[in-house]
């Protein structure tokens, strides 16, 4: 994929640099932060909210938080993913109507950025609402884009308002007027792509604006844009100020941390995200899961999901409570199994953990047979064992082999694997609410 | 609102260029301090993490040996790092017939730097036909189509919806039967992380190789400079579905630079063809590492 390693592997790596060492000092979360730094340098967040940010989170984390926290490593991330999903705001996609229709939007944005495509997406959405939404051809210069407008507009059921190559500000008002004449609700006004630099067409935008006062003003972006997303989101929110960010093509895989740094210049919500080509591909923004994509963690709201169908709150609240105090014992690693097998296998459950790619662990490795005989070992082990596996010595091994039917091998083996198990729970619980350990 | 606050007064900081940059730098010594900056500046123009440690390393190293004396000294250091690793990939010559595929993601500017090199080789006194192969999205065909009026070149399109790869065979049908010295392939944008459209690509690239053999075939992938680090994503998976032969960046006349080329040049040793700086029909130049590391520094 990328060139750089992902951020899930380095994240991993501090995880397990952090965990190992138990108590941290200032120097310590010093380093893992260059590493955080970097992660998000890679996923396009601009070096300078890059740099406050860290001198935030650092703040924090540094003081009393991390140091007296007994999973020092968990905590950092905890925090990391707090603050990136702070910033980036709450979930919020409402649109604002007008007090006396029609509510006017104005779309706006670099060339490329995949506005008529999403003045399309709009209007269906608005459409599945109930309400009557106006498209209105406003880009006058690329060529064929009143007809593409036409052709998105025919395909989402939606009227599209056109004068030729008319001014756009001209067409613009003449459309809400044609919406409120003829009952529209809603006007959603296509624009040309422009650069923020280009001194004519950042005017005729505001004289759009002047023209019809939108509701809504929205600047598209492309979640693939790079450090540069901060001059053009500052620069059109200064001329026009924005109403709200919908950011497209996210089902590239770019990390988007164009997003955060957006974010952190306008301050305004990004209201919408673009998934697909489909007209029906726009969805609402969820920071938490822009945070775990800028962050690279990997799917963890869908697993988590998953979890919540095969694990009981109850159960899971137990879980985390023993991971925390490192009590996790072979009983609860058997009923992990068990809890395992309950969401689709564990080769699927693990390919949607973060970092959790290069353990390369195959269906074949958990088939029903080693279960079972996972089972039987532990099984065969007295409560003592089974809470205190370091007593386990070679006498006491094989026994327990001899009574579940395995060999010494084996126990070993399992052993191994419970240990394996417990450091990389450790550092995989994000503080997110991460299945069976919470 | 102290956090924009602050990062609205750093980005101020960034537009300022690096010459001036570098002087204030100085003022301070030279120091940890001074290299983090340095990398700062190139991380902002987006070039890779990575890249820029490697480019401030070498300028450590350059300054261990010799005193590092002043400003300009260091300027035209770091211009000539910049340089060479962006010359570690070699332009091929254009050689007669030719065809073009030209493939990138949604939005980069294809179908347009279709209508500037067009321009670009009727200027060149070469017989140009264009073929309408991104059959996808709504119009494209008729925008290029307007780019074909103003370019005066042959245009060979289908209707929406249709076969791309029909569209390329019957463009180099066309070309060959006319002689024609230059075909340019537009294709529909698309998202490298998609297999089914990375596999339609492959099957256009299939039909130039198998019906044009000999044709020289250059498939170029557009960048817009205002991408990020998800350029190298782009261009390492094309690469490895159509086996790229150069870059045009696009978009180079907003404030990106487009520093990722340096990665992609100094990696994967995929070099820029042309770049866009505009809408006009010529706005497409040549790539020249020298004018485009000055745009950088």
């Amino acid at each position: 994929m990328a060139l750089f390693s992902s951020l899930s592997e380095r994240l991993n790596h501090i995880f397990s640099k952090l965990t190992k060492r138990g108590k941290l000092t200032e120097l310590e979360i010093k380093t893992a932060m260059r590493e955080v730094r970097v992660a998000l340098l890679e996923a396009d967040v601009n070096i300078f909210v890059a740099k406050k940010f860290i001198a935030d989170v650092s703040a924090k984390a540094v003081g009393q938080e991390i140091l007296q926290s007994l999973n020092p490593a968990q905590q950092v991330i905890k925090i990391v993913n707090e603050e990136l999903i702070a910033l980036m705001g709450s979930s919020n996609a409402k649109l604002e109507v007008a007090d006396k229709p029609p509510t006017v939007i104005l779309m706006c944005g670099l060339q490329g950025a995949g506005k008529t495509t999403l003045c399309g997406k709009l209007a269906l959405l608005l459409k599945k609402q109930n309400k009557k939404p106006l498209l209105v051809a406003g880009d006058i210069y690329r060529p064929a884009a009143i007809h593409q407008l036409q052709v998105v507009g025919g395909k989402a059921g939606v009227e599209v308002f056109e004068k030729g190559t008319q001014s756009p500000v001209k067409t613009a008002k003449q459309a809400v007027e044609y919406a409120r004449s003829m009952g529209y609700d809603t006007v959603i006004v296509d624009t040309a792509g422009r650069l923020h630099i280009d001194e004519a067409l950042m005017q005729e935008l505001e004289n759009i604006q002047k023209e019809v006062q939108p509701d809504e003003i929205l600047l598209t972006v492309d979640a693939m844009t790079g450090q540069d997303a901060v001059n053009v989101a500052e620069t059109f929110n200064k001329r026009l100020s924005v109403t709200g960010v919908i950011l497209t093509k996210l089902d590239g895989d770019t990390r988007g941390g164009a997003c955060l740094s957006i974010k952190a210049v306008t301050g305004k919500p990004i209201k919408f995200i673009g998934v697909g080509e489909k007209l029906t591909d726009l969805e609402p923004f969820y920071p938490d899961r822009m945070a775990s994509r800028i962050l690279g963690m990997g799917d963890v709201l869908s697993l988590i999901e998953k979890a919540q169908e095969a694990v009981t709150e109850e159960q899971a609240k137990k879980m985390e409570k023993k991971l925390r105090e490192a009590s996790f014992t072979l009983e609860d690693y058997l009923e992990q199994f068990e809890s395992l097998k309950k969401m689709g296998g564990i080769a699927q459950v693990m390919s949607m953990m973060p970092g959790m790619g290069k353990l390369k662990i195959k269906e074949s490795d958990f088939d029903e047979r080693r279960v079972e005989r996972i089972k039987a070992i532990i099984l065969s082990m007295t409560k003592k064992e089974r809470e205190k596996p370091e007593i386990i010595n070679s006498s006491r091994k094989k026994r327990i082999a001899a009574g579940s039917g395995t060999n010494v091998q084996d126990v070993n083996q399992l052993l191994k694997q419970f240990e394996q198990t417990k450091v990389m729970m450790k550092q995989i619980r994000s503080g997110k609410r991460l299945p069976f350990m919470r | 609102m102290g956090f924009f606050g602050k990062i609205i007064g750093a980005l101020k900081k960034t537009r300022d260029n690096i010459s001036s940059k570098l002087a204030a730098l100085f003022s301070r010594g030279i120091g940890d301090d001074f290299y983090d900056e340095l990398e700062e500046i190139l991380i902002s123009a987006d070039i890779s993490v990575t890249t820029a440690e490697e480019i401030v390393g070498q300028i450590r190293e350059e300054a261990r040996r010799e005193k590092l004396k002043d400003k300009e000294y260091v300027v035209n250091l770091l211009k000539d790092v910049i340089e060479d690793i962006l010359n570690e990939a070699e332009v091929p010559d254009i050689q007669y017939p030719a065809v073009f595929m030209l493939v990138g993601v949604n939005g980069v500017g294809k179908t347009t730097t279709i209508g500037k090199l067009a321009n670009y080789f009727v200027k060149e006194k070469k017989s140009v036909t264009l073929a309408a192969a991104d059959t996808f999205r709504a119009a494209a065909a008729d925008q290029l189509t307007v780019w074909a009026d103003r370019a005066k070149v042959r245009i060979v399109k289908h209707e929406e919806g249709s076969d791309p790869s029909a569209v390329v065979f019957d463009a180099v049908s066309s070309a060959k039967a006319k002689n024609t010295d230059v075909v340019i392939v537009d294709t529909a944008g698309r998202l490298h992380v998609k297999a089914n459209l990375m596999a339609e690509l492959q099957k256009m690239d299939r039909v130039v190789a198998r019906e044009y053999p000999e044709a020289h075939f250059y498939k170029l992938l557009v960048l817009d400079a205002t991408t990020g680090q998800n350029a190298l994503s782009q261009a390492k998976i094309f690469d490895e579905t159509v086996d790229l032969d150069g870059i045009v960046l696009t978009k180079l006349d907003g404030t990106a630079k487009g520093g990722f080329v340096v990665s992609l040049c100094g990696e994967l040793h995929i070099p820029v063809l042309f770049v866009g700086t505009g809408e006009k029909m010529d706005d497409l130049q040549p790539f020249d590492a020298e004018e485009f590391t000055e745009g950088i520094v």
